[in-house]
């Protein structure tokens, strides 16, 4: 039975929903599991997470982890493993980045984007996609700590389950001489009113095709379906769409209830990062676009006026 | 600025579908190798921080590049010597030897022995998918790391600032050297990368094409070989992959022929209305 610590990730003094992901995984796990919160006003932050059932909610709260670089969080994150098993993030963009960095400092192997878990001989093994998704591998890792970082496509964000865990200070370990030769100079965030990919119960995609009027054809519909907006890497790298909308192997891997591929052609790369939509609808006026063969419903039509119609159509259907 | 750029090889992308699985084992016979595409990306952006605007054909510092693999592995590092890189280094070894720790604490050894003020490499081999070796490496080395560079500026050779692609925007990041970057896609674009010493022409997109005399001129430049376990004294993997399988095909769908039927189709057979 293990016993894993969740990493949580804290943005703009709160726990970040991504990290749900993470307490899903170590639920699957089975056995017990505890979640580490530590950033600059994680104390305030920490209650968001102690009812999903955690024995304890590991707090550092230091105004030496304001910015989210891999060299302040790691040390400290390490020595909170102490008596672990797992050490599990969310592979967003944070975990990604400082999930290997703690595994070198335990001299644990990492194992990144689970999108499976389960007991196997009293070990746990780990399933996960390679190739751009067109195989998943099963692996385990032979080290007495593990690492790990859970898909948030995979692991369905956690839902509260009652009783409230207590919490627990930590202390800031040794700093790494390795932070001082980095200096954050801010976060460009990108603003939108849209829910955030990773959490949209419907996303809106366009491709290449839309050129210009990227936002124009798109956010009528969007603002219809109350959808996250997101792109292929051709319409971020023409600059149709901003590259954090990046739906992709190499951008965001999304999986929500409806997905609209709009003018996307279906290269293996985008395919990956949503090919584990529940419903996919594409419209494309190449009947023979592979996207065709990942789309429960496919329209083989110009987009500049389906789209339009599309939303006309909806607002009829919805009243 | 001397910069290592570690080259992994792997099956061609674009017939990733075609990867198969036998018996649980992955077959990777009759694919095609390339460089990994983040991998060529870093060369590229190593090139073009030791571009010497005045003369292109020099370079201002140095690019070496490192594989781990075979004997056929020296293809996709001539490769990259005929776009400009300066000397390559196989490490010699195979595939099964291998894992991402692996990887980092033999080109820990690497970097000791080079001494690089930059190792720039890919946020992810499209292969594995694991993301992970240059932020090991940079533990390993007690090093700063900033991770999935979309921009690099450079104004000195002590400095860098990053702009690191993630969830949400971009993070802004001094770093000083030695360092790792990771690179992420965006940083082949025509302005992504700078340094006090750029041509005066913009870049164009994507990395550049080896001319057919440096292809000549390649062969003629310096490619060593090292050993894995000179390098990495403790083999012992830390992932062991027992089986692969394919994913759950997905049912065929339908095309509709109208909009008024998608719509009906998404209401009342979808339910996702
Ligand atoms: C290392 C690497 C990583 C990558 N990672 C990603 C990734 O994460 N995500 C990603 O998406 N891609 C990724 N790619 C790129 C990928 O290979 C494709 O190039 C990209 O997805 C194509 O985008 P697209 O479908 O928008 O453009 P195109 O391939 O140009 O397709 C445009 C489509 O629009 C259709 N169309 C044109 N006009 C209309 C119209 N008026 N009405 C209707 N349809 C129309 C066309 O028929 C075509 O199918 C990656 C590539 C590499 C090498």
């Amino acid at each position: 039975m293990a016993n894993i610590l969740v990493v949580a990730e804290m943005h703009d003094g709160k726990v970040r929903k991504s990290t749900h992901s993470a307490i899903t995984f170590a639920k699957n796990a089975g056995g017990t599991f505890s979640i580490l919160v530590l950033g600059q006003g994680a104390k305030a932050a920490a209650a968001e997470v102690t009812g999903y059932g955690a024995q304890k909610v590991l707090v550092c709260d230091d105004a030496y982890l304001a910015a989210p670089t891999a060299e302040t969080h790691a040390p400290t994150i390490a020595a909170a493993a102490k008596g672990f098993d797992v050490v599990a993030f969310t592979a967003s963009s944070f975990g990604k980045d400082v999930a290997p960095r703690v595994a070198a400092k335990l001299g644990a192997g990492y194992a990144p984007d689970i999108s499976g878990v389960k007991e196997e001989g009293g070990k746990l093994v780990y399933r996960r996609p390679v190739f751009a998704g067109n195989a998943f591998a099963t692996c385990s890792i032979n080290t007495p700590v593990q690492v790990v970082s859970a898909r948030q496509s995979e692991f369905a964000p956690a839902e509260p389950s009652g009783g409230s865990s207590p919490l627990e200070d930590v202390a800031l370990a040794a700093k790494d001489p390795a932070a001082e030769r980095v200096k954050f100079l801010g976060l460009n965030a990108a603003q939108s009113a849209r829910p955030d990919l990773g959490e949209a119960k419907v996303i809106v995609s366009g491709g290449r095709a839309l050129k210009e009027k990227f936002a124009e054809v798109l956010d009528p519909l969007a603002n219809m379906l109350g959808a996250a907006v997101g792109a292929s890497r051709a319409a971020c790298d023409a600059g149709y769409a901003p590259a954090e909308l990046q739906v992709g192997q190499t951008g965001r891997v999304v999986a929500p209830k409806l997905y609209f591929a709009i003018g996307i052609s279906g290269a293996i790369q985008h395919l990956a990062g949503m090919k584990g939509s529940k419903t996919i609808v594409a419209i494309n006026k190449d009947p023979d676009a592979p996207i065709f063969q990942v789309a429960d419903y496919g329209l083989v039509a110009d987009l500049f006026t389906a789209v339009p119609e599309l939303v006309t159509e909806l607002k009829k259907a919805t009243g | 600025m001397k910069i290592l750029v570690p080259l992994k090889r792997v099956a061609d992308p674009d017939n990733a579908n075609k990867v198969k699985v036998n018996g649980g084992k992955l077959e990777t016979t009759g694919l095609e190798w390339k460089p990994n595409p983040f991998d060529e990306y870093a060369v590229e952006t190593a090139l073009r921080l030791t571009e010497n605007g005045a003369n292109p054909k020099a370079r201002l510092g140095e690019v070496v590049v490192v594989s781990f693999g075979p004997k056929e592995v020296e293809t996709t590092l001539r490769g990259a010597l005929a776009t400009g890189a300066d000397k390559a280094i196989r490490v010699d070894a195979t595939d099964e030897q291998l894992d991402g720790d692996v990887v980092a604490r033999a080109l820990k050894s690497l970097v000791e022995k080079e001494k690089p003020d930059l190792v720039l490499l890919g946020k992810q081999a499209v292969d594995g998918d694991s993301n992970q070796v240059g932020q090991l490496l940079a533990e390993y080395l007690g090093w700063p790391q900033a991770t999935f560079a979309g921009s690099i500026k450079s104004e000195d050779d002590t400095k860098l600032v990053v702009g690191r692609e993630v969830d949400g925007g971009t993070i802004n990041l001094e770093v000083t050297l030695p360092a790792v970057v990771s690179v992420d896609l965006r940083i082949v674009a025509p302005t992504s990368v700078s340094s006090k010493h750029a041509p005066a022409h913009k870049y164009a997109e994507g990395v550049r094409f080896a001319a057919l005399m440096a292809i000549m001129a390649a062969k003629k430049k310096p490619l060593t070989e090292v050993k894995l376990a000179d390098l990495a004294s403790d083999a012992a993997l830390k992932i062991t992959y027992s089986s692969f399988e394919l994913p759950p095909a997905r049912k065929a769908g339908i095309k509709v022929k109208s909009v008024p039927e998608l719509v009906e189709k998404l209401k009342s057979e979808a339910k996702v209305l």
